[in-house]
């Protein structure tokens, strides 16, 4: 017998469940992990920098008001306008969200129909990206025209801007559905609805929420984009008008503050896309894991 | 000492386990591009069989694995079912499980969901689904993992993942296509003998691809050497060691030796 020899030993215990990738778990600061907190205190230090300076540069050359406020005026008409500008957000962010929702509706059952029948898709989609080129400003007054309705048009013109990423985003993750799985639903003998439903859906979920977090800033631009070309013409009182109106009137403050309330819409915009897609994707998708080496 | 022996099964021995569970005649596969993927095979696979198919790559054995299970059909012969039934269109209800080269599982559901996929797309009740997932989870290993995702398992434990949901259905017959190609050495014996340990209780016909000899040799009543371009059954081997075979098996002087025989017609197939 040869010097190797060992015991014989049926089962090397473990090996298994030991190879299992090891995922980082964070210590946590106020509710938020310890590495969020760089990423928030970082931006807020130079946002306040820039805000004093901006402060600073105004006082000491001077500049008068309806060229530049300063960041404390601003902040006072915001308090002091709270009152129309915060109707005009309203009227803003209800066109922005209803865009968003008809954007969802249409983009997903357009793509689900698409992947079902190569000819559909052949057809449409050449359409669908013709609406996506044309610039929105160039169309929006014939949409205004046709539409009658002025929230109805801007409602319009929002949707044709947000709803391509999430058509074009779940196309391509209706499609990339892994092939072997695929076969293995066909060896079941999956229906169609069936592989759409536990396979084909699931997989587009992280495109399509891509395209969602898109979509949710470009409805909020189209929103105002319009309401810009509809202007003084129209009824709507929205944030786009209020900026209109108060440029005319040269009030700068005001101008100001309805642009910082649009900006700070398309930032919790973000937030609540990326949070929702954070939420859903976390236990299983690439993209939310930390993996630690 | 009594060395195991490898021989060609004769015809009394095909005759002996009954008919085959699966009968391919004559079968060729040539693709869109004029590769002849398999040339005139003619096989049967007895009911209870552990059989591999055994090859260089791009020797079809992956193809004719693939034809069995019904993805893509035979340029020309045919492969039957004889003991199952047939459905309205003639096609046979082919009563098998698939396990890929990769575990293929979709990390969107738990170990436990991606169990119970063939239960619910053949429309039993989600509570009973749930209950032979999970006892079919037990069986090959994976208690407790039952509401892990496939990103927080290794290579080895989705596979078993992968092997259980081949099983789920109870299936007749279990196509594997080199299932444990790319998992480690270690990995490998563990799961090589969980395998055998499940075919022998669940007496399930086991159909595995591979290109290793030694796993061949190890798991196999039965081994069918193949040879590339085109892919061709050149040899048809018993390989006649008792079961259960465990590590004093893969230790074993005749097991080297029907390695080395194995071999030898391997190379034989490659020469050709």
């Amino acid at each position: 017998m040869t010097a190797l020899e060992t015991q014989p030993h049926s089962h090397a215990s473990g090996t298994d469940s030991e190879a299992r990738p090891v995922f980082a778990t964070e210590p946590r600061v106020l509710g938020l992990p310890a590495s969020a907190w760089p990423r928030i205190l970082a931006p807020l230090v130079i946002g306040v920098m820039a805000l004093g300076l901006w402060e600073f540069a105004v006082w000491w050359n001077a500049i008068p008001q309806y060229i530049l406020p300063g960041p404390i005026l601003i902040g006072q008409t915001l308090i002091a306008d709270w009152g129309t500008l915060s109707s005009s957000l309203w009227i803003t962010l209800k066109i922005t969200f209803m865009a968003l929702a008809a954007a969802v509706i249409v983009g997903v059952t357009l793509a689900v129909l698409f992947t079902q029948s190569k000819w559909l898709e052949m057809s449409l989609l050449p359409y669908a990206v013709i609406l996506q080129v044309t610039p929105i400003v160039a169309i929006a007054p014939l949409i205004i025209i046709w539409a009658g309705d002025i929230n109805l048009s801007l409602l319009i013109c929002a949707w044709i801007v947000a709803f391509f990423p999430i058509l074009s985003n779940t196309i391509l993750g209706l499609n990339s559905a892994d092939h072997n799985l695929i076969n293995l639903f066909q060896l079941y003998g999956a229906t169609r609805w069936q592989t759409m439903r536990y396979l084909k859906l699931p997989a587009a979920l992280p495109y399509f929420l891509a395209g969602l977090k898109i979509s949710g800033g470009l409805a909020l631009i189209g929103a105002v984009v319009a309401e810009f070309v509809a202007g003084t013409g129209g009824s709507a009182s929205g944030l786009a008008y209020r900026i209109l109106e108060a440029g005319y009137q040269l009030k700068i403050p005001r101008v100001f503050a309805a642009l910082i309330m649009i900006s700070l819409s398309g930032i919790a915009i973000f937030l609540a896309t990326s949070w929702i897609s954070h939420l859903l994707l976390r236990r299983w998708h690439e993209s939310a894991l930390k993996r630690e080496n | 000492m009594d060395l195991a022996s490898l021989s060609t099964p004769t015809k009394e021995h095909a005759a002996a386990s009954g008919r085959p569970l699966v009968q391919i005649r004559g079968v060729s596969k040539q693709f869109a591009n004029g590769t002849l993927a398999v040339r005139d095979v003619n096989l049967g696979l007895g009911t209870g069989e552990f059989v591999s198919l055994l090859g260089p790559s791009g020797c079809g054995k992956s193809t004719l694995l693939r034809m069995i299970a019904g993805l893509g059909s035979p340029s020309s012969g045919v492969i039957d079912w004889p003991t199952t039934g047939h459905d309205a269109g003639g096609r046979p209800e082919r009563d098998l499980g698939f396990v890929f080269q990769d575990p293929t599982l979709m990390p969107w559901a738990t170990a436990l969901a991606n169990v119970m996929m063939p239960l619910t797309l053949k429309g039993i009740r989600k509570g009973e689904a749930q209950d032979r997932a999970a006892r079919m989870l037990a069986l090959v290993g994976l208690k407790g993992f039952e509401s892990s995702y496939p990103r927080e398992l290794s290579g080895g434990m989705k596979m078993r993942v992968s092997i259980a949901r081949g099983l789920v259905l109870k299936p007749k017959i279990l196509l594997m296509d080199e299932p444990f190609a790319a998992l480690d050495e270690i990995t490998r014996h563990r799961l090589n003998d969980d395998l055998l340990e499940l075919w022998w209780q669940e007496k399930f016909t086991a159909v595995f691809v591979t290109h290793s000899v030694f796993e061949s040799v190890y798991l196999s009543k039965r081994i069918v050497v193949m040879a590339a371009r085109p892919g061709r059954v050149m040899a048809d081997l018993d390989v006649d060691a008792p079961y259960p075979r465990d590590e004093l098996f893969r230790t074993s002087p005749e097991y080297a030796h029907l390695c080395r025989v194995v071999s030898g017609k391997l190379k034989e197939a490659i020469g050709s």
